[in-house]
């Protein structure tokens, strides 16, 4: 009350008023900017998680609010052998498919930085898996693998490699290997064409003064270009690793988790206990428990994307 | 160090031919300017020297090897680059080390070669730094440390101070000349300000569109261009040029087309009644009685000369005084060329008279 009066006061004396003074604070002003897309995000984003995770804690079923059961959708997943096999599945989908996807992706993105003919033709048939839908290319690679009329069977076949279908989806390890490299297939445009960005923006006469200094193809890489690259590898890892671990569609479409689980994903089996069969809590539970996985993703690049001590402005110590 | 050689070089960049066949000597420890305007060729001669551009026809020899086919960085030569090429995320200690350290040279040897660099460049209390954290003329310097910490055959300066202030680039062209009288090392520098060029170097060479107008000491240049464009680059401010025809009589002199008479201290070879061109620099202008009539346009003080543009007749010419002058613009004035000072220069040809 008595900053109203003060204010008043200051106002009729000349100063701007109140109303002048936020009309033209940022902060103020910064906050009614942000609100629609904050009411949006808490909306949509933030109350689902908490709904969600409130869900884990109940025995809720399809068509049937659920009682506050604590633990018990927890403490039957610790001793759920085909949870913890999910658990499995999906760190081996997701170690395996972010390393090969960087490797592949930092190799495509040197090779496409060098001066090359038809270059723009080149990057632009590299982004083509990525624009595919996700579906539409899990359905390609589905008569790829299929255990009939499987093109790399037949090629094999046809070559005398193999007298026999390889039975892509129908045997756990090679539909474990298969979806993998179908993911692989996908990811890989989104790490090349980023981290070409980032190649792209070190500097040539970086390379021209390594040159003269005397190192090798190699040692430019290793003491220039991965150096400098490191941000954007952070940033794009932590993007490719978020997406794997919580992939559902490719493998939903390909082998719905199958043959025998062993392809059960985290997300999907969390969506065939929870949608499929109904049971809310227990599914809810299962996609609770991938946030302390994720959090650790995000937390390790966390770190990674600290600011380098060499990135920091101008500025003496 | 070592001498280079650099023998009817051409470059050519698919169909366009930048480089028309151009031969430098460079003595063992001279130091060289390649001197002209943008787009002249200069920098792509370095780049050459450097290895970073293939060498289309014509033989370059570092120490007498020739290295058109050597890979750079067997050349035993240093570069500094116009944006520095620091590596950003290395101190300013690993960025001097790191040639040393590739060549698989000891931690001890490294520290103590860039101890001594730095020392050199009063680099010392900045080397746990980042490139980030260094002003322009410290990264500069760092840049000449990285080059002196191999101790080459040969620096090469590509525009070096282009990227720095009109003060900072005064006092670091104290700086690189003073390093090079203390290393004695072969220097080939790359600029397009002739006031560097001047300063700096034994031996300028002037290029001009591919080809190298002159080449010589820079008083040489000064004294005695070849041709107009060498007259016209050479000095600040550049030299008037007046047009008009070589007349002999009694006195020689050239007449211009409003019929003033230029004066010459000696009549050059020839037929007179010839078409040349004039060239005066602005500081061989002396006012006074007799000279040529002219209205003031404009008057420059910059403290330790006065600069007047003044217009004879229908052209505008720059006169620089040592003393300080009271006209104003409007005025009318009389400016006496200098006749010994004057160069003569072919119209058609552009060549000196």
């Amino acid at each position: 009350m008595s900053t109203v009066e003060e204010t008043a006061e200051v106002s009729r004396s000349g100063e701007p008023s109140l109303w002048s003074r936020l009309k033209t604070n940022r902060n103020w002003l910064a906050i009614w900017f942000m609100l629609p897309a904050a009411i949006f995000l808490i909306l949509f984003l933030a109350w689902p998680l908490i709904l969600g995770i409130w869900l884990s804690f109940t025995d809720a079923r399809l068509a049937r609010p659920g009682q506050f059961v604590g633990f018990e959708n927890y403490e039957w997943l610790w001793d759920d052998s085909i949870f913890w096999l999910s658990v499995f599945n999906t760190l081996l989908y997701t170690i395996v498919a972010s390393a090969i996807k960087f490797a592949v992706g930092l190799y495509l993105a040197l090779l496409l930085n060098r001066h090359m003919p038809f270059k723009a033709i080149i990057r632009s048939v590299v982004l083509i898996p990525f624009i595919v839908p996700t579906v539409l290319s899990a359905i390609a690679f589905w008569w790829i693998y299929d255990a009939q009329f499987s093109i790399i069977s037949w090629s094999l076949r046809q070559m005398g490699l193999i007298q026999e279908n390889i039975n892509f989806l129908g045997d756990g390890n090679w539909a474990r290997g298969s979806l993998i490299f179908a993911n692989i297939w996908r990811g890989v445009p989104f790490v090349a064409i980023t981290l070409l960005a980032g190649l792209q923006t070190v500097s040539p006469s970086l390379y021209e003064a390594a040159t003269l200094d005397g190192a090798s193809a190699w040692q430019r890489f290793r003491y220039v270009t991965y150096p400098l690259l490191t941000p954007i590898i952070a940033v794009v890892m932590t993007f490719s690793v978020l997406f794997t671990f919580t992939d559902f569609q490719l493998i939903w479409a390909m082998t719905r988790g199958g043959p025998v689980n062993a392809t059960h994903l985290m997300a999907t089996l969390s969506y065939q206990r929870g949608i499929l069969s109904g049971r809310l809590g227990e599914g809810a539970a299962i996609a609770t428990a991938m946030i302390p996985f994720l959090l650790a993703a995000i937390m390790i690049s966390w770190f990674g994307l600290q600011r380098r001590k060499w990135q920091h402005g101008e500025g003496n110590d | 160090m070592a001498s280079v050689q650099i023998r009817d070089v051409r470059k050519s960049f698919g169909d366009v031919e930048i480089l028309h066949g151009v031969s430098v000597p460079i003595e063992d420890g001279q130091f060289v300017v390649l001197v002209g305007p943008s787009g002249c060729g200069k920098s792509t001669l370095l780049r050459m020297l450097a290895g970073l551009e293939n060498i289309t026809s014509g033989t370059i020899s570092i120490g007498g090897r020739v290295v058109n086919k050597v890979h750079p960085k067997e050349r035993d030569i240093a570069m500094v680059f116009q944006n520095y090429a620091l590596y950003p995320h290395m101190t300013v200690a690993k960025n001097m080390g790191f040639s040393l350290m590739l060549r698989g040279a000891s931690k001890s040897e490294i520290g103590e070669r860039v101890n001594k660099a730095a020392n050199i460049l009063g680099l010392t209390p900045l080397l746990e730094r980042y490139p980030r954290q260094l002003s322009g003329g410290q990264r500069q310097r760092v840049a000449m440390g990285r080059a002196i910490v191999r101790d080459p055959q040969v620096f090469l300066f590509d525009e070096p101070l282009s990227n720095l202030d009109a003060k900072l680039r005064v006092a670091m062209r104290t700086e690189i000349k003073e390093l090079h009288q203390r290393l004695k090392t072969t220097t080939v520098y790359v600029t397009h300000d002739q006031i560097e060029a001047m300063t700096m170097a034994d031996k300028i060479v002037v290029m001009h569109d591919g080809i190298i107008e002159q080449m010589g000491a820079p008083l040489d240049l000064y004294d005695r261009p070849a041709n107009q464009f060498v007259a016209g680059f050479i000095g600040s401010p550049a030299m008037n040029f007046l047009d008009g025809k070589l007349q002999a009589n009694g006195s020689a002199y050239v007449e211009t087309a409003q019929g003033q008479k230029l004066p010459l201290k000696t009549m050059p070879q020839g037929e007179g009644g010839r078409d040349v061109v004039y060239g005066i620099r602005p500081e061989h202008f002396e006012m006074g009685e007799g000279g040529l009539p002219a209205e003031v346009v404009v008057v420059e003080p910059t403290g330790s000369e006065t600069q007047i543009v003044a217009r004879i007749g229908n052209q505008e010419v720059i006169a620089v005084f040592r003393e300080r002058q009271s006209v104003k613009p409007g005025d009318k004035i009389s400016l006496r060329p200098r006749a010994d000072a004057a160069h003569l220069f072919a119209k058609d040809t552009g060549k000196r008279i």
